[in-house]
């Protein structure tokens, strides 16, 4: 079989094109796409357009899924299909007190990194992972009920400092690991 | 990647970090940052009764050339009139610290923070 590449990745694995979405329904359609699609099925393909169509279809699968795994790629993506262009996803607009608390976040991982204070980093992941659920809510919301794009493009710049920052701790409790 | 000696530089040897008291007389803070790539940025500007800035802090959490270009950029902002640091453009920032041109964002977001400073000081003393 061979994929559709003009499909939008919800289109491609069947789902409805909105934000909440069912990980284990993602997860398994996800599954029986890679096993058709996969390029060992045709291998037995001569050289040619045929075997690179499916080559093209199976990385076009991989890429739908990864998209649509995190609910950050797969807000930014709603927003692009939207027609939102990813400079103005990116813009650096944020409002200056969002900025503060994230500063004040970053001295608090630096602080606790000085001090090899491993509760202290703990306590900071889990206070992120608790906000980080509640932006996750927010864009549902924002996305699948009100359909203010602007406002859940704002709430996507706000989790892209967030995931910098879990990356900032995650990497300090892994030198600690080390 | 490879950084420049300047950026080095910079990295190692930070120009002006950390802050002034928020209260301290004549201070204004710009806060910028970049969603795409989690850097926050924050310039500080002193200025003085004759409007010149006097002087500059900076803290910010990014790459080798965000750092590097915020450090810069206290420097030069440093003996200026506001007007004439809001001349300073992100090229010539690029250009002083060979940013390749992946990195030429990091010097946007410096020349961003003077604009923000510079604004945070006039909406303070209502100027326009």
């Amino acid at each position: 079989m061979s994929v559709d590449l003009s499909l939008d990745y919800f289109a491609l694995f069947g789902l409805p094109c909105r934000f909440r979405l069912d990980e284990a329904t993602l997860d398994h359609a996800w599954h029986t796409l890679q096993t058709e699609v996969h390029p060992d099925r045709h291998a037995h393909l001569p050289d040619g357009s045929d075997r690179r169509n499916a080559m093209a279809g199976a990385l076009r699968v991989n890429e739908a899924y990864t998209a649509l795994k995190k609910p950050l790629t797969r807000a930014q993506y709603l927003l692009e299909l939207a027609g939102m262009g990813s400079d103005v996803i990116n813009a650096n607009v944020m409002a200056p007190e969002y900025l503060f608390e994230q500063l004040q976040w970053r001295e608090a991982v630096e602080e606790a990194r000085g001090t090899n204070d491993i509760d202290a980093l703990e306590q900071l992941a889990l206070r992120l992972q608790i906000q980080k659920g509640g932006v996750v809510e927010q864009l549902a919301v924002q996305l699948d009920d009100q359909r203010d794009l602007d406002a859940a493009a704002d709430t996507v710049r706000r989790m892209m400092f967030l995931d910098k920052l879990r990356q900032d701790i995650d990497n300090v409790l892994a030198a600690f690991d080390g | 990647m490879t950084y420049s000696n300047k950026v080095l530089d910079h990295y190692e040897n930070p120009r002006n970090a950390g802050s002034f008291g928020q209260d301290e007389e004549g201070v204004a803070t710009g806060m910028v940052g970049a969603p795409a790539c989690g850097d926050v940025m924050k310039l500080q500007i002193k200025v003085g009764k004759d409007g010149i800035i006097e002087d500059a802090r900076f803290k910010t959490y990014g790459c080798g050339s965000a750092i590097a270009s915020s450090s810069l950029v206290t420097e030069w902002v440093k003996g200026k009139t506001l007007d004439e640091a809001l001349t300073i453009k992100n090229v010539q920032i690029a250009e002083e610290l060979a940013l390749p041109p992946v990195k030429i964002h990091c010097s946007v977001l410096a020349e961003d923070a003077i604009r923000a400073a510079v604004a945070d000081y006039r909406k303070k003393h209502g100027e326009k």
